[in-house]
């Protein structure tokens, strides 16, 4: 089970989250970075702030809203410069 | 329709990965299918070709991605098999985008996820699945420094431990709900497997800093925002533990949407097979976690088989009949030892979230006669994760039998589930 994680390497870029600017790696998912910024990815129907969980794409608690594109499951999805994640 | 296969194999970990480059690899057609950005599945993720020969099990990876890269298989990563709009047809999506996808014949292999059990605060942010938050770190969390209680069950606790402290973390304790004797028993059964047995032991002495304990669970996590600390218990006493992030999962189910859906009988909380890995849906194969929770060997074992079976070569699929047979042994051994004791059930207090999508309780669910009474009271079940982590939850505490898939199995933009299904006869094999 012990894969690489994706290289922290220098060079790299930032995104923001719910407004917060976080540096990633190249390579880095979203939801990762959601988590480094220890931001909410969402917020549940009854206002609960949710954060990713199931890491691999079933449990739906990473939904962001992605450059204006609601509902992404961020743990699929890989980080490109200046994307702007707010919590769905 | 914009392609049709002799053979679409569902699922890019090592069991869909085997079965796509024998088929290929006999003269068939394939196409090769994955929801995530990437073939390997969980146990390969992140993997890759410079760097996984340091890695445990990395020149199985190698042998493989070389073999399939080899084979004309087309390799389809980032689309999402959602329903079946027509016979011998597949419609996918990825990113809103629609397609459908002609096939002879069809192999699955979807792979499992981590059971989840509701305690209080469990929906707090920082508290994940182990492979959960093992999966977040290969896709570039950063966890150095990071205080990590891990709990639950099964093997892939220690192999959760194992990776996080060689990616820095700092594991608080490794936390086990089976009992000693459970254990004893499995410890034994692995003699006969030796690979395995080393696997568990290379885990084990890596993580030898942390506490191991069995026969002790997670009572509650608390926190002002995300997870701060977690109380543990043996059933005797409490204790608490600081922390930056809880990994908890309980061993792992078979994800069977796809399979239920395209008719696949289950039994016994698995796809049923035959010899060849054929389900009881005509043309349709399942392997890997689908048919027995057993890892990477029963996985690569299974596709090949169904790789041989889908080019027609059943006499080469049975050379592989005793493997599998002594893998799936494995697999049921691994799931009594693993399997979640009563205690568990009464973790959740009655304001414990169980629907994490539509925030239902547990108060609100107990009492309920079936799932589907529960459904249509209380939306449990009918959020975005449709009910695979809440189903498999309530499937454990109430006894409720679980059954039948809709159309999309996963959550689709209109515009794709509503497309007609196009009618292009597909290549048969």
């Amino acid at each position: 089970m012990a894969g690489e994680p994706a290289q922290m390497k220098d060079e790299g870029f930032s995104i923001t989250v719910n407004g917060k600017p976080v540096r990633v790696a190249e390579g880095t998912h979203v939801a990762a970075a959601v988590m480094m910024a220890n931001e909410p990815s969402r917020y549940s129907v009854g206002g609960e702030a949710r954060a990713p969980f199931c890491g691999m794409g079933i449990c739906m608690e990473c939904r962001a809203t992605v450059d204006g594109v609601p509902q992404m499951r961020t743990c699929q999805l890989v980080c490109s410069p200046g994307m702007e994640v707010v919590a769905g | 329709m914009t392609a049709s296969f002799d053979v679409v194999v569902v699922g890019a970990g090592p069991g869909g990965m085997a079965a796509a480059t024998i088929a290929a690899e006999t003269g068939k057609r394939v196409c090769l299918l994955d929801d995530n950005a990437g073939p390997g599945g969980q146990v390969w993720r992140g993997f890759r070709t410079e760097t996984a020969g340091k890695s445990a099990h990395g020149s199985v990876f190698l042998d493989w991605t070389g073999r399939l890269q080899r084979t004309d298989c087309e390799v389809w990563t980032g689309w999402q098999a959602i329903d079946r709009p027509a016979a011998g047809v597949l419609r996918l999506e990825r990113n809103g985008e629609g397609r459908d996808i002609g096939f002879g014949r069809l192999i699955l292999a979807t792979g499992a996820r981590e059971r989840f059990l509701p305690f209080p605060g469990w929906t707090l942010p920082g508290v994940m699945g182990a492979g959960g938050l093992q999966a977040m770190v290969k896709a570039g969390l950063d966890p150095r420094d990071k205080r990590v209680v891990v709990a639950g069950s099964g093997p892939l606790l220690l192999a959760v431990a194992s990776s996080l402290t060689d990616a820095g973390t700092k594991i608080v304790g490794v936390y086990e709900q089976a009992r000693f004797a459970q254990l004893a028993c499995f410890g034994l059964t692995l003699l006969a497997q030796p690979g395995k047995l080393a696997e568990g032991a290379r885990y084990r002495l890596k993580t030898l800093r942390a506490a191991y304990r069995l026969n002790s669970w997670v009572v509650r996590a608390e926190g002002q925002g995300r997870v701060e600390c977690v109380t543990l218990t043996d059933g005797r006493k409490e204790w608490t533990h600081a922390c930056d992030w809880l990994a908890c999962g309980f061993h792992l189910v078979p994800n069977l949407e796809l399979p239920r859906l395209l008719g696949c009988r289950v039994a016994g909380g698995y796809v049923a097979v035959d010899g060849c890995q054929q389900s009881s849906a005509p043309g349709v194969a399942c392997v890997g976690e689908l048919t027995g929770i057993g890892g990477l060997d029963k996985a690569l074992v299974e596709g090949q088989i169904a790789g041989w079976a889908a080019a027609g070569r059943e006499s080469e699929a049975r050379t592989l009949g005793a493997q599998r047979q002594r893998l799936q042994r494995f697999a049921q051994r691994m799931d009594r030892t693993f399997a979640p004791r009563e205690e568990l059930r009464m973790l959740a207090s009655a304001e414990t979230h169980i629907c994490r999508c539509e925030d239902v309780t547990h108060a609100e669910l107990k009492g309920r006669g079936s799932w589907r009474e529960a459904k249509l009271h209380t939306r449990c079940g009918m959020g975005a994760c449709q009910g695979r982590v809440c189903g498999t939850a309530a499937e454990f505490l109430f006894g409720w039998e679980i059954s039948g898939s809709r159309p999309p199995v996963f959550a689709a933009r209109v515009s794709t589930v509503a497309a007609s299904a196009e009618t292009a006869d597909p290549v048969r094999g």
